[in-house]
């Protein structure tokens, strides 16, 4: 069962993962009512700890705990004392010290959270680590698929962009091969790790072959700092070769839905039209993104007060 | 003059082991035979114990100066004796940097000071292991310099490798190659491949090491000079090495034990004590080192001893400093991974860890003979014991191996014919 911490999906079960989506559609109907004040995580503690920058991401758990009548508090890095030189681990220290009950971790190195997690006594939620995972984001996208399709079992997932960098894919990855979809890669073979067919991917050789039949086109973003690095030459190149437009997409299953973590390159991974095409679902995937993290804050939670009373 | 009987143990000698007694007079060894006696020889009893030419470790970071707060050379030297090693060469990336004379001459004396093992310093092959301007080899050398290197770095730039390589030649110093093309690094901190995805950690790939590599034996081939490779460990590099050795080409190499026992699968921990470079590698690199070492391809154990503090482990994977403290795991890994399991017999891994080290650099002992050195080793191969860095005497415990059951109990060490370690004592 879920346990004291949310560190990634390779580690969560589909029994849990399944827990937190079905938790989350009664979050969901709860906040597109308007009910957007519950009692559930009153008098408790969220606290968003961000090495990187990020909007969507922490605005979403900051609401999500809101939501739940949590109280919260927001540190990033830039404005914390890590700028004095505090080590993670004491800083982790600090925040227990002062009896928060949920971190939520972002940070640019893979493997950070886990660091964390062993050594406080809040709960940890990766809210993505390096090149390593970003579940929250993964489960949001689950929900959104779920909600479309009802159930994950033949679903045809295809992953275009820079898979290589990816937390999202990776997290995507581990969930949906655990929930029974298929997942389709595509990327420049700069932008394509090694050893992810071993973890369950199958690598597409073309755009067309990665989208052929898709129930799901799911973009990533790519970063213009991989294309200073060599990674590839231009974006324009890019969106040539490697990007998707509403022509590409009559490969896919004409029932498909579109989906983005964000923020969006418009006209790199996908054209303008696809972005804001009726099947496309980046928008909604915001939505339920605060769902699936009250859902989740919720089930956290819970547990604590359960461990507590084992204790 | 003291003497000293070693009695009864079962003798690593070049011929084979045979159960003898070892009579040590003074600095010598001056008997080895059965039923020694000599009535003013203190007995050490070695009855069902192996008695192994003291270990020679070619490839230790003993930090001083400069970072006595990670190790210094009295604490060094005491996990080195308490790790059966008689002899430990250290490598020059202190502050400041090895690079000279002076500094060569203040590592030899406080080694004399701490007067356990004897400490061989290594000189930079550049100033300030800046890749630019070649050191003062010849003064380091007069010093006590035993070989050159810039370890923790590599000479990046061709021309200065192949200048450092014929210069060294004329003192008769060895190059000690780390090999890294810093490009291909790029900042990465694990073995690229399937478990750095897994892991999300930026890898290093096999050929960061491997063309290095290459570069070296082609130099050292076409200059008709020596050249050794340091801390080895991937498949590509053992073929290249093998291929080098039976063109003919003057090239000798060394591994360490975490890269005979260890596949990446550790770094799924997130654990920086896995942290190291060259990073621990897969299965198949595993394979191909112990069958290096078993074909002589790769000729010597060394530790790459590297002490941190807790502090520099203690964080993200991506900032902990690179490295294994070592010293004192090195003999019963080995034992355990490559005896136990018939890789090598127990002449072979004293060949890798003590005679091919002092072949290659021109250092006294590496074998016990009549009228050599009394730097002698004494282990229990049967003992089994559990690895733990709490009971290290070197001040850095950043090791992957704790908790880990080995084989093979270093019970004494001695050096010039005094015992600097006895396990009882412990």
């Amino acid at each position: 069962m879920l346990g004291k911490d949310l560190l990634g999906l390779y580690d969560t079960s589909a029994e849990d993962i399944t827990l937190i989506l079905d938790t989350a559609v009664g979050m969901k109907k709860l906040l597109t009512q308007n009910l957007k004040k519950l009692p559930h995580l009153q008098g408790r503690t969220v606290t968003t700890l961000f090495y990187e920058n990020s909007t969507r991401t922490r605005c979403s758990f900051e609401l999500a705990a809101k939501y739940l009548g949590a109280g919260t508090v927001n540190i990033s890095a830039s404005s914390s004392s890590v700028q004095k030189g505090e080590t993670l681990i004491d800083t982790g220290y600090t925040l227990d010290a002062m009896k928060n009950d949920v971190i939520v971790i972002r940070h640019p190195m893979g493997g950070a959270p886990h660091l964390l997690a062993r050594n406080v006594k809040a709960s940890v939620v990766n809210g993505g680590d390096g090149m390593n995972e970003h579940p929250t984001q993964a489960l949001l996208d689950f929900y959104t698929m779920r909600e479309k399709f009802g159930s994950f079992a033949g679903l045809k997932v295809a992953i275009l962009g820079d898979i290589k960098h990816s937390r999202v894919a990776k997290s995507n990855l581990f969930g949906l091969t655990k929930l029974g979809a298929e997942v389709v890669m595509f990327s420049p073979a700069t932008l394509m790790p090694q050893g992810i067919e071993r973890m369950g991917a199958k690598i597409a050789k073309s755009r067309e072959e990665a989208l052929s039949g898709a129930n799901v086109v799911m973009g990533l973003r790519i970063q213009l700092e991989r294309m200073h690095g060599g990674l590839f030459p231009s974006l324009a190149e890019y969106a040539q070769y490697y990007g998707v437009s509403e022509e590409h997409l009559r490969y896919a299953d004409k029932d498909c839905i579109v989906m983005h973590p964000g923020p969006v390159n418009r006209g790199v991974e996908f054209t303008t039209d696809v972005i804001d095409a009726e099947n496309s679902k980046i928008t909604e995937q915001v939505l339920n993104g605060v769902a699936v993290r009250m859902a989740l804050l919720f089930l956290l939670v819970k547990n604590r007060q359960g461990g507590e009373k084992n204790e | 003059m003291s003497k000293l009987l070693i009695r009864g143990g079962t003798c690593v000698l070049p011929e084979g082991c045979q159960t003898a007694d070892i009579l040590i007079d003074g600095k010598k060894i001056v008997k080895i035979a059965k039923n020694v006696e000599d009535k003013d020889a203190k007995v050490l009893d070695a009855k069902g114990l192996h008695v192994f030419p003291g270990l020679i470790d070619m490839h230790v970071h003993l930090r001083e100066p400069g970072f006595e707060y990670k190790e210094d050379i009295a604490s060094g030297s005491a996990a080195a004796v308490r790790g059966g090693f008689t002899q430990v060469c250290c490598m020059p990336n202190t502050q400041p940097v090895c690079d000279n004379a002076a500094v060569v001459g203040y590592i030899v004396a406080r080694g004399k000071e701490a007067d356990l093992c004897k400490i061989r310093p290594i000189g930079a092959i550049t100033k300030g292991e800046q890749g630019e301007q070649l050191a003062e080899m010849g003064k380091m050398k007069a010093a006590g310099a035993v070989a050159v290197s810039d370890d923790g770095k590599p000479v990046s730039n061709a021309r200065i490798m192949r200048l450092a390589m014929e210069y060294a030649s004329d003192f008769g110093l060895i190059c000690l190659s780390h090999c890294e093309d810093k490009e291909l690094v790029d900042g990465g901190v694990v073995n690229e491949g399937y478990n750095s995805t897994l892991a999300g950690m930026k890898g290093i790939p096999r050929a960061a090491e491997e063309i290095m590599l290459a570069r070296e034996i082609i130099l050292a081939e076409t200059l008709q000079k020596r050249v050794h490779i340091c801390h080895v460990s991937t498949k590509g590099g053992v073929q290249l090495l093998r291929e080098a050795k039976a063109r003919g080409v003057q090239v000798t190499a060394e591994t360490c034990p975490h890269y005979f026992t260890l596949t990446d699968d550790v770094v799924m921990s997130y654990d920086a004590n896995t942290k190291v470079n060259p990073p621990i590698r897969e299965t198949e690199d595993v394979a191909a080192i112990r069958e290096g070492l078993r074909d002589g391809t790769l000729d010597c154990i060394v530790t790459d001893h590297a002490p941190h503090h807790k502090d520099e482990k203690n964080v993200e994977y991506n900032l902990a400093a690179f490295g294994i403290s070592g010293i004192e795991t090195s003999f019963s890994l080995s034992y355990t991974y490559l005896v136990k399991t018939g890789i090598l017999t127990v002449g072979e891994l004293a060949k890798r860890m003590s005679e091919n080290p002092a072949k290659i650099l021109g250092l006294e002992g590496g074998c016990l003979k009549e009228g050599g050195v009394a730097d002698v080793m004494i282990a229990d191969l049967g003992e089994e014991y559990v690895i733990d860095s709490r009971e290290f005497v070197s001040k850095g415990k950043n090791t992957p191996f704790n908790g880990m059951k080995v084989f093979g109990k270093v019970k004494y060490t001695v050096v010039d014919g005094k015992i600097k370690f006895t396990a009882e004592r412990e």
